[in-house]
């Protein structure tokens, strides 16, 4: 299949009270890197769908070499050589590598298997593009990376020319990141034309060659990447210019609010998670937790606001033991909580807008008297709050499950915040968010500091923590390896999340 | 608004998704109504032998064909719902004469197609309720026997209460015994851990066989004759009384059944304690956070849903039987699981569901004795109408109807995944 150029044309796509896409042009060629960035419901998404059969376009043309062609369907998308690799990854765990490749396709041999053949062809595919993945492999024995370089493998397997990838840093780790990018120059090195969706803007300067900004359905523009930098992308992506760093006046109070000692928890395959780990928060203070994920992040938060048993140790709060306490208690104390899992965790997906923002406080006047509801105070409260906190939704009764990330995750501040807490912790609270949601949040999170809550703000992401935390504890293995003060150079702080170095604090 | 992953969700007015919500089960009603007719061709002898002689003779096993199904839902149609001609004759008659011996006749059948409605509708709120709490009971055959038992008890024993006093504590011990006997299966699992489908399963079989102790027993009826073992009558103070004269068996229980119906959805979506329950069956993971207490909601859903599947048993033996004999439920307890789902586990759905199922049991006596078919024919329907709403897709298709985004999830799947 050869690819050298592919356009799409004044694509228009609406859906019921949404023009998703409005006259949308878009183009790309062999050899080059052509990144779509825009925020969350920007249109990314609806085009890219467009593109590969999965939606149809209300006007507008698709033309491959200049020739028009019709994409109906991905198996039609695939017949022209366009291959996508979604950001959730459509492979079959229980599967080895080679089996998820042969997987919907002809054998040579039907009705009997041929996987040697497919074996062979892709161990040859896998050394020309370097993506070295043991095709005997069970899939979910795999690391996310490498499920990635199958999912990638998968699509030239079936010669794709034409690689559309959704966020596909999203789930992987900066070194996964780092050997991503390095496969992604050989493709187009050896003339493959890439699509790469993402709304990181550092990610799509150092991948891109030339970049499209889409903004409410509509080209903002298209620019090459070395005329350009994260500032104008940023603006072009928002309309605005975007906030990145925060004036915070220096904590005034020696206010001890959260202080754990010594605290020791299992993570649910019963091995030690949390070691011995003291800390202590103070109000109007903001300390931050940085790690690599998977070093007991999860299991702190969950034992802080009572979902995980304490083996030992104490947490308290302004005073008062909790430990081991009734999320009901611990959440009367003040605590409010902003957990990892938003879906699973944070909102009940298929309950309403109304609904998910009166869980905690559901039981208490005024929302309720007695055992039953006052719908009339309960639209008031929710109304207010999604005005006040931008929660986008057409209305109060439109079931969290249809609202986009950034504004589920308005959607849970609003809640947590609403209570007033003396203490805030909040769990990667921008991950996956774009860029206007994520100001927000940090924007909200700085103001809290000021009323003089404390927040305990844990995040991957190291940008985020240097930018909002008073002090930064660093968590390795389960322990705090050091507690460091937010000008630490970054550096240094790398080694200690890899567990070189102690700094005592 | 920036809506771009569902943008199905817009707002559309109320009626109209109504009626969207009705469409499937209407069309897998119908489709399984035609699919049926295949079984009921192959039922009878007559259409078979013409079949026999299918080459010499086309047409005339065509046409028998098209006379037995005909034919068979004819004879469903007036055995559940009346035959409107008899019905505009009666009414005219007692228009002209005032005499109501004939017009109650006429109406027999859609009073008993409610008749047999009102068990269904308890026990399919019983069901419908513990789903909501993410549970599922499947014990409501053994808690509308304890429910049964209990009441039968009361309303023989207790002696000298006015009805304004005994009929509501008849009703009220029966549901109790229900609450406590289904209670016991969320209490394990609250504090066990074990798995409600176990404990309701096996608490089925302690209810059968205590029910069948019971009236071999101590609630044996004394000089009882008959093979089925019975239980002394039940005070008339106790009764759930008939509407209509005799013969109609329509009884004030199927209006019970519906308040309580209405009570069920105020409950769930009305109150604090509602509002839980949902909570822990949409995500007990959020709503442990939230603070609310898993184990207490677990019983407490488990408790009412035994409740309303014991209003069954209860209703039958003060409404209808006014005694306790084994096997006086035909399974209405195992049907409400299925009837629960076809109400898409809210009370309004399974109040249909129920009317619907009640009208194809009450028609199917008349299909057997009019048409000759089988009464287990209703069983396919039921078993079609049931496959069909648990696999939308297939009417989906087959009527094109447009789905909720359910194809392109199937498209989703991406390189021939």
């Amino acid at each position: 299949m050869n690819i050298q150029h592919v356009q799409l044309r004044n694509i228009t796509k609406r859906f019921p009270g949404v023009l998703a896409n409005d006259r949308v042009n878009f183009d790309v060629r062999a050899g080059e890197i052509h990144a779509l960035l825009g925020e969350n419901g920007a249109g990314k998404t609806t085009l890219m769908k467009i593109l590969y059969g999965l939606y149809q376009a209300d006007e507008g043309e698709i033309l491959i070499n200049d020739a028009p062609v019709r994409i109906k369907s991905p198996s039609d998308a695939m017949r022209q050589g366009i291959g996508m690799v979604h950001q959730h990854f459509q492979l079959v765990p229980p599967f080895t590598v080679t089996e998820n490749i042969a997987l919907g396709l002809r054998s040579a041999r039907e009705p009997m298997l041929d996987l040697d053949a497919v074996g062979k062809r892709l161990r040859e595919l896998a050394s020309r593009y370097g993506l070295h993945v043991d095709p005997h492999a069970l899939v979910w024995q795999l690391a996310v990376g490498q499920q990635q370089r199958v999912e990638i493998l998968k699509a030239l397997y079936r010669d794709a020319a034409l690689l559309i990838l959704d966020e596909p840093t999203a789930v992987l780790t900066p070194q996964e990141v780092k050997e991503l990018f390095v496969t992604l120059r050989r493709l187009t090195e050896t003339g493959h034309a890439l699509i790469f969706i993402s709304h990181k803007l550092h990610e799509v300067m150092q991948i891109s060659d030339r970049v499209t900004v889409l903004r409410d359905g509509r080209v903002v523009g298209t620019v090459a990447t070395k005329h350009t930098n994260t500032k104008e992308l940023a603006r072009m992506m928002v309309g605005r210019d975007v906030v990145t760093s925060w004036d915070k006046p220096p904590v005034k109070t020696d206010d001890q609010i959260l202080r754990i000692e010594k605290l020791s928890a299992l993570d649910d395959k019963g091995l030690p998670a949390v070691k011995n780990l003291s800390l202590d928060v103070r109000a109007g203070e903001i300390v931050g937790i940085a790690g690599v994920s998977g070093n007991g992040q999860r299991e702190l938060a969950e034992t802080l606001v009572g979902l995980r048993r304490a083996e030992s140790g104490v947490v308290s709060v302004a005073g008062r033991d909790l430990t081991n306490h009734d999320p009901a208690d611990i959440i009367a104390a003040g605590v409010a909580f902003i957990p990892e899992e938003r879906m699973t965790m944070g909102v009940i997906r298929d309950f309403t807008v109304q609904e998910n923002l009166i869980l905690e406080t559901h039981a208490q006047p005024p929302l309720a008297r007695k055992a039953l509801f006052d719908f009339d105070k309960i639209a008031a409260h929710a109304s207010q709050l999604v005005r006040e906190y931008d929660v986008r939704t057409p209305t109060l009764d439109t079931p969290v499950k249809s609202l986009s990330g950034g504004n589920i995750q308005k959607l849970i501040l609003a809640r947590e915040l609403s209570r007033a807490p003396r203490l805030l912790i909040a769990a990667q609270p921008t991950r996956g968010v774009d860029i206007g949601a994520t100001e927000y949040i940090h924007k909200r999170l700085i103001e809290q500091r000021a009323q003089g809550t404390a927040i305990l703000l844990i995040s991957e992401d190291l940008d985020e923590v240097l930018a909002l935390a008073d002090r930064i504890a660093v968590m390795y293995e389960g322990e705090i390896v050091g507690v460091v003060p937010p000008n630490t150079p970054v550096d240094q702080l790398g080694l200690m999340m890899a567990g070189a170095k102690r700094v005592s604090s | 608004m920036k809506m771009e992953e569902q943008p199905q969700t817009r707002s559309m007015p109320g009626w109209q998704r109504a009626l969207n919500a009705l469409a499937l089960p209407v069309l897998a009603l119908f489709s399984a109504l035609l699919l049926s007719a295949i079984f009921i061709l192959g039922s009878d002898p007559v259409v078979l032998t013409a079949y026999a002689k299918f080459l010499s003779d086309p047409g005339a096993a065509l046409g028998i064909s098209w006379k037995t199904i005909v034919d068979a839902y004819h004879a469903l149609f007036i055995g559940a719902l009346g035959d409107p001609a008899v019905v505009s004759k009666e009414l005219s008659e007692y228009f002209a004469t005032g005499d109501t011996k004939d017009l109650t006749l006429a109406f027999y059948p859609i009073t008993e197609s409610l008749v047999t409605a009102t068990p269904y509708i308890f026990a399919g709120l019983a069901v419908a309720l513990g789903f909501k709490c993410g549970l599922f009971n499947i014990g409501a055959e053994g808690q509308i026997y304890v429910g049964a038992a209990t009441a039968a008890f009361v309303g023989y024993s207790v002696e000298g209460l006015p009805w304004v006093i005994h009929m509501p504590l008849t009703f009220l011990a029966g549901t109790l015994a229900g609450a406590v006997w289904a209670g016991l299966a969320g209490f394990l699992k609250a504090v066990r851990g074990a798995h409600e489908v176990i404990n309701t399963m096996m608490l089925n079989y302690v209810a059968f066989n205590l029910v069948h102790f019971l009236l071999n027993g101590p609630m044996k009826r004394g000089g009882a004759t008959g093979h089925i073992p019975i239980s002394r009558n039940i005070l008339e103070s106790a009764y759930f009384p008939a509407v209509f004269p005799e013969p109609l068996r329509f009884h004030f229980g199927f209006f019970v059944a519906l308040l309580v119906a209405v009570g069920v959805w105020w409950f769930l979506w009305k109150t604090t304690l509602g509002f839980e329950i949902r909570t822990v069956g949409a995500n007990p993971r959020a709503g442990r956070y939230a603070g609310i207490n898993i184990s207490r909601n677990f019983i407490l859903a488990m408790a009412l849903s035994g409740a309303l599947a014991a209003m069954a048993g209860a209703g039958e033996v003060m409404g209808l039987n006014h005694n306790l004999a084994e096997g006086f439920s035909p399974g209405y307890g195992f049907d409400s699981i299925a009837l629960a789902m076809l109400g898409g586990g809210h009370p309004l759905g399974v109040v249909l569901a129920a009317l619907l199922f009640g009208t194809l049991r009450a028609g199917a006596t008349k299909m057997q004795s009019l048409a000759g078919i089988p009464i287990d024919i209703i069983s396919i329907v039921q078993a079609f109408v049931i496959m069909f709403v648990a696999a939308p897709k297939i009417i989906r298709w087959v009527y094109r109807l447009k789905g909720e985004g359910g194809f392109e999830t199937v498209l989703m799947r991406g390189w021939g995944g």
